[in-house]
């Protein structure tokens, strides 16, 4: 039984309680009950505590996925806060042509990141703030995947966001992450 | 109606304890374990799973608590991790010397110090020689499968002993991945109440905590390993029913993957398989000739079946998330006891690797691989740190 074929590694950069984790553990979902793929989710296995640099990783392919190691190369990153580009080396084992979504005010050619890379910027915390009324952007950044990729697509999302979250706190998110969709759609 | 949900392994053992119908769940909380019981006792409060939670202020206690449950006639629940494990130590031995039909999940974890809370197996290995059956499972639907079909040969009259199911620590307990999740209805045909050999009762009082003494002592303790000898037969027959019923097969004792003609085979436990599954993949695919041996019960030991799929192969490549300090991996000595018989066994070669938690990433694998293709049959075994 050989399973090949290309598979996504998405690699989640956030600080402890901004829901990398969460985020992580929303799109693998979303991919895996949603969207007829195979996916899987994981917290860095380091020390985690509020405010300091965390990870999280989801795999996602059409066929089974085996490999139980950590990802080193990933495909996506997803940044929750532009000041980790100041602290962790962000794009460390990324290969050429991966994309990165970043939650930031600034524009794409502002952030140091290589040329080699396809860059998608939005001010994601101000999306949250307004519609969620707090700055978790977890799934207002998922919003804003769906709309930069066909890896999952808004509708999935949103209903892996009813799953993971109380009704009402859910409502909230779906709204942020459809705000951010069509922000970056507009672009 | 089976249903897919998107869990981790310890959420998918907290359903396979409240599908069997277990009625007594005694734990304490450790990490990485913690999580099976924060579930279950959320299935209690919720109504969906009809049993007694009783917080205990140790694993000792837990152990004995399920005990006690067990001589009162229901099926009992309990997980722990690496200290957990290590304070329920003297217990385990009453346990399976008084052949108590328990089901515990080990979540493995390494063991202080130096203190860490991350992944490897020294936990589960450390207790080998307490009498239990030990089973190490890949991932989140193999490990649920696997408590079901543990109280399956727990339960057997042909058995009696307690079964240890191993999840590996984060890489199972803290990864989401699908599960399919079956219904009440096909897991009651699958495993049928628990009917106890003796239960304790009130009106007729006797003692159960045996004394034996010599040859008595000894005679019990061989019962006890032919019970042992007995479980490889029953734990293959549990998965094959198993397999026959929810359309899973995870190769009884051990699973063979792409061993044909492999001169190099390389062993693993746990959920590291998944990896070497790739590597090996990989490695065909470059026409070099390596297989994989997953090891699924680590007691009973398979030695017969470990013989048979390695008479063929120049080397054999051991992972051992754990070491027997002052002489090696564990696996790999268990293994080379296993060959030693043969005309002209395979070289064993060790690798001792993700200890506390560190990767083992496909390099390190395709390294121990191509190592172990590069040496002759009957050179000596060696022993190395992996990732340092």
């Amino acid at each position: 039984m050989n399973q090949t074929g290309h598979m996504e590694e998405v690699r989640w950069h956030g600080r402890g309680g901004q829901g990398a984790v969460l985020g992580a553990s929303i799109l693998g979902s979303a991919a895996a009950l949603y969207e007829g793929k195979y996916a899987v989710s994981f917290p860095t296995f380091g020390a985690e505590r509020r405010g300091a640099p965390v990870q999280a990783f989801t795999r996602i392919a059409d066929h089974v996925i085996r490999s139980r190691s950590q990802i080193y190369h990933p495909t996506k990153l997803i940044v929750l806060d532009d000041t980790l580009f100041d602290v962790v080396n962000i794009t460390d084992g990324v290969p050429a042509g991966a994309s990165l979504l970043v939650n930031t005010r600034k524009s794409a050619s502002e952030l140091s990141v290589p040329d080699y890379l396809n860059v998608v910027t939005l001010d994601a915390s101000a999306i949250a703030r307004d519609i969620i009324g707090v700055a978790i952007v977890n799934t207002t950044m998922l919003g804003a995947l769906a709309a930069t990729t066909t890896l999952v697509s808004l509708d999935s999302i949103k209903k892996a966001i009813a799953d993971a979250l109380p009704q009402k706190v859910a409502e909230r998110n779906m709204a942020a992450a459809e705000a951010a969709y069509e922000r970056v759609r507009g672009k | 109606m089976s249903i897919k949900k998107y869990i981790t392994a310890n959420e998918a053992v907290a359903h396979a304890a409240r599908l069997a119908r277990v009625e007594v769940v005694a734990a304490y909380p450790v990490t990485p374990q913690t999580t099976i019981v924060e579930k279950i006792s959320g299935f209690i409060a919720s109504g969906e799973m009809d049993a007694e939670f009783i917080k205990v202020e140790s694993e000792h206690s837990a152990l004995t608590a399920c005990m006690g449950a067990r001589m009162a006639g229901v099926r009992s629940f309990t997980s722990t991790s690496s200290q957990g494990l290590e304070y329920m130590h003297e217990m385990l031995a009453y346990a399976s010397g008084g052949r108590y039909p328990l089901v515990l999940v080990d979540v493995t974890r390494s063991v202080a110090l130096p203190w860490s809370i991350w992944g490897d197996h020294q936990d589960a290995i450390q207790q080998r020689d307490t009498g239990w059956i030990q089973i190490f499972t890949e991932t989140g639907q193999e490990a649920m499968d696997m408590v079901l079909q543990a109280y399956r040969i727990a339960e057997d009259r042909r058995i009696l002993l307690p079964v240890m199911v191993c999840l590996d620590g984060f890489i199972q307990s803290h990864t989401e991945e699908l599960v399919d999740i079956p219904d009440q209805g096909t897991v009651d045909s699958y495993l049928p109440p628990y009917e106890p050999v003796v239960t304790l009762d009130v009106d007729n009082p006797y003692s159960i905590s045996i004394g034996g003494f010599g040859r008595y002592y000894a005679a019990w303790r061989k019962e006890q390993q032919e019970a042992m000898d007995r479980a490889r037969q029953v734990i293959v027959e549990a998965g094959d029913d198993f397999a026959r019923i929810f359309g899973r097969h995870y190769g009884g004792l051990i699973e063979q993957y792409r061993c044909e003609g492999a001169e190099a085979i390389i062993l693993t436990m746990g959920a590291f398989t998944g990896t070497a599954r790739e590597v090996v993949d990989e490695m065909r695919a470059d026409g070099k000739a390596v297989g994989l041996i997953k090891v699924r019960a680590y007691r009973p030991f398979p030695v017969r079946e470990l013989r048979q799929a390695l008479s063929r192969a120049k080397a054999a490549a051991v992972l051992d998330r754990d070491c027997s300090w002052g002489c090696e991996g564990a696996l790999a000595t268990d293994l080379k006891a296993a060959l030693y018989s043969l005309p002209s066994p395979p070289t064993v070669l060790n690798f001792v690797g993700g200890l506390g938690g560190s990767d083992v990433p496909p390099e390190q694998m395709k390294y121990m691989l191509d190592k172990a293709l590069s040496v002759e049959r009957g050179a000596p075994s060696t022993m190395e740190f992996i990732g340092l």
